[in-house]
């Protein structure tokens, strides 16, 4: 049952990948800046020979549509052709460099928003209107209310500037980078049992996995309260009562469970946020991740490098959503059947 | 008979709302005697439930037992701990709600719910728990109880979710079940099925049972004593068959006009006038004054009493009173 539910999701997925590349490279073409002039910027006087040869050399000469047909082909063989901003270096090779890091700092921020988020709101909702959610609540508002690069920059300078406590920027102190096995940081150092390593990474990653996760401990948070309080009315969970439950089993199985039902979707929802977030909270934290690799590329207008990263993006996306609708079916047993 | 294994006193619950104290139950007493069926009739409303829940200790903010005594096996429930009612609930006092749908888990299979229900109360774990659900089921008249276990309640029919609810309700051995209107939700076919295994499984294990219904038909077919409540209180308790007979209260005679009696298409049916009072501001006399047809003066200023005006007859009516009544004498329908 699962291997066909995962193929099938999958195969969706290239109709999607196909949408979100022609639309990526199309309004790619249409912004305004011109790659080789970024390129040639800084290089003082080139001939217009020059930048012709370097434009064939792109392959920037030829037809937009061929250009896209050729992009597609390459991509399809994983070849996303070479960045111009990187010194001609392959866009493949760039990004794995990146993705590590932002995959190690979503999944952290992700980790502390749920880790807060679903017992928050189980206490909320056990006690409504009670003091814990009232407090709750104004937090759930802040948290919703408050701009990311806003929040990352009053974290900066409270926690980094003000009180020196954490880092305000970067992956790592340099001198203590383990040595690379996964990419991630944190496991790379348990890996090697460097502690110092793990310490240094996990506190770079506080202040900006702080300001990705705020909003999203926001959501769940209230959406676990809302509707754990509807459940907590059903008469399933009188009747877990009338067994002889005790209340944590009450609250923590029979409650939990079908309250965790619609709160995934909202989860899933809210990490494809986090994903898209992560392009302002890396730059502001000149965090070396995916976005801000994204934002720079768009800067320098290097067409192929932002197209990889957005379809790396969309791809996260739609897994994400298969995974959401693979965990519904795990809580829920109503919705195996289709 | 005799014995009484569950005796509930002046019991009293109460819940705060913004629009004042509702007194859901407002001084119940009756006694439910080892071996029989006693049922708990009355309207919506009236504090049935929220009476089975004060036996259950179930009520939940803003309810609140007041003052009472729920005396069961020589205890009061109600000064019981937490943790001491925990092992009541479900171990000796099982209790039967009236929606099989949604009071079953829809995300825990049927063996889940009935296994965790004999783990909690120690009565067996492991292979042997699995084996006793399947027996137990059997025993609710399941077909294919093996392959039953693994199912979720959406996959099984009304009739079967409600044997599998009074499975897990049956399922440590109590010697009190509460049915909580067990048939209201079903077809009538299915409420026939499902009384008539309450009744096979009361004399098999030797249960007491408090029913809660609505139902007189059901009252007249299946219970020994029947308490009728009206706005909180208990107005009128007999032996069934003399109380459907020769009610003594106004309600409960009010009540028995309402019903239907197939083939008599001469006798008219009559509703009691008026509504159920507001629970929030309840008359100062009797309850039931403001639409009794035989109420005077002192019925809207005084609360009656209840009374033992018989053997095992009691009714909460001044017309009883030892000062007589100044209408005629009551009326038999």
């Amino acid at each position: 049952m699962w291997g066909r539910f995962v193929t099938r999701r999958l195969i969706q997925l290239i109709p999607v990948l196909l949408g979100v590349s022609f639309i990526v490279f199309f309004t790619m073409h249409l912004t305004p800046g011109d790659p080789i002039e970024h390129m040639l910027g800084q290089a003082g006087h080139v001939t217009q020979e020059q930048i012709e040869e370097l434009r064939g050399h792109y392959g920037l000469d030829r037809p937009l549509v061929v250009q896209y047909g050729l992009f597609v082909g390459n991509a399809a063989r994983g070849d996303f052709g070479l960045s111009y901003s990187h010194h001609g270096r392959a866009v493949a090779s760039v990004v794995r460099e990146r993705l590590p890091a932002t995959l190690e700092l979503t999944l952290f921020a992700f980790v502390m928003a749920l880790v807060f988020a679903i017992p928050a709101g189980v206490i909320a909702s056990l006690r409504p209107q009670g003091v814990f959610d009232r407090g709750a609540t104004i937090g759930a508002l802040l948290g919703i209310s408050m701009p990311g690069f806003w929040l990352g920059i009053v974290l900066m300078i409270v926690f980094g500037l003000q009180r020196n406590w954490l880092p305000i920027s970067g992956r790592i102190d340099l001198a203590v980078v383990p040595p690379a096995r996964t990419g991630l940081y944190t496991l790379d150092a348990l890996l090697s049992g460097n502690g110092a390593a793990f310490w240094s990474a996990l506190k770079h990653m506080v202040l900006p996995g702080l300001a990705m996760a705020a909003p999203m401990a926001a959501m769940v948070m209230r959406m676990v309260r809302s509707s754990m309080i509807g459940v907590l009315a059903q008469d399933y969970v009188q009747f877990a009562r009338a067994k002889g439950l005790p209340e944590r089993t009450v609250v923590g199985k029979h409650a939990l469970r079908n309250a965790l039902i619609p709160t995934v979707n909202i989860v899933a929802l809210q990490t494809g946020l986090l994903l898209s977030g992560n392009m302002i909270i890396e730059t502001v934290f000149q965090y070396p991740g995916l976005g801000k690799l994204a934002v720079d590329a768009i800067g320098a207008a290097d067409y192929p490098l932002v197209q990889a990263v957005v379809l790396i993006y969309a791809v996260s996306y739609v897994l994400l959503n298969v995974g959401a609708d693979a965990l519904h079916a795990v809580l829920d047993p109503r919705v195996r059947v289709a | 008979m005799g014995e009484a294994v569950l005796g509930v006193r002046d019991l009293h619950t109460h819940f705060s709302t913004y629009r004042g104290v509702l007194r859901a139950v407002d001084g119940v007493s009756f006694e439910l005697k080892r071996g029989e069926t006693l049922a708990l009739v009355g309207e919506s409303g009236c504090g049935k439930s929220v009476t089975a829940l004060s036996i259950m200790g179930l009520v939940r903010r803003p309810g609140r037992i007041v003052r009472g005594e729920v005396l069961f096996g020589g205890e009061d429930l109600l000064r019981k701990s937490q943790s001491e009612m925990r092992r009541v609930r479900g171990g000796r006092i099982g209790m039967v709600f009236q929606d099989p749908l949604s009071t079953l888990n829809p995300t825990f299979s049927v063996e889940t719910q009935i296994v965790e229900s004999l783990r909690i109360h120690g009565v067996a774990k492991g292979k042997e728990a699995r084996e006793r659900s399947i027996e137990l089921l059997e025993a609710m008249g399941i077909p294919a109880a093996r392959e039953r276990m693994g199912a979720y309640p959406h996959e099984l029919s009304g009739g079967m979710r409600q044997r599998v609810m009074i499975a897990i309700a049956v399922s440590c051995e109590p010697e009190l079940l509460i049915a909580d209107e067990p048939t209201t939700a079903l077809d009538v076919t299915l409420q026939a099925q499902i009384m008539d295994l309450l009744a096979e499984i009361k004399e098999e294990r030797g249960l007491s049972i408090a029913l809660i219904t609505h139902d007189l038909g059901i009252v007249s077919q299946f219970s020994d004593r029947a308490a009728v409540m009206y706005a909180g209180q208990v107005v009128e308790q007999g032996a069934v068959a003399e109380l459907l007979e020769e009610p003594l209260h106004p309600y409960t005679q009010g009540l028995l006009r309402c019903v239907p009696r197939l083939g008599r298409a001469d006798v008219a049916l009559t509703p009691i006038e008026g509504s159920v009072p507001d629970m929030a501001a309840l008359p100062p006399g009797c309850r039931f004054a403001p639409r009794c047809p035989k109420a005077w003066d002192r019925c809207r200023d005084e609360l009656p009493e209840m009374r033992e005006v018989k053997d095992d007859r009691f009714v909460r009516c001044h017309m009883y009173g030892e000062e007589e009544s100044p209408m005629d004498e009551p009326e038999v329908v």
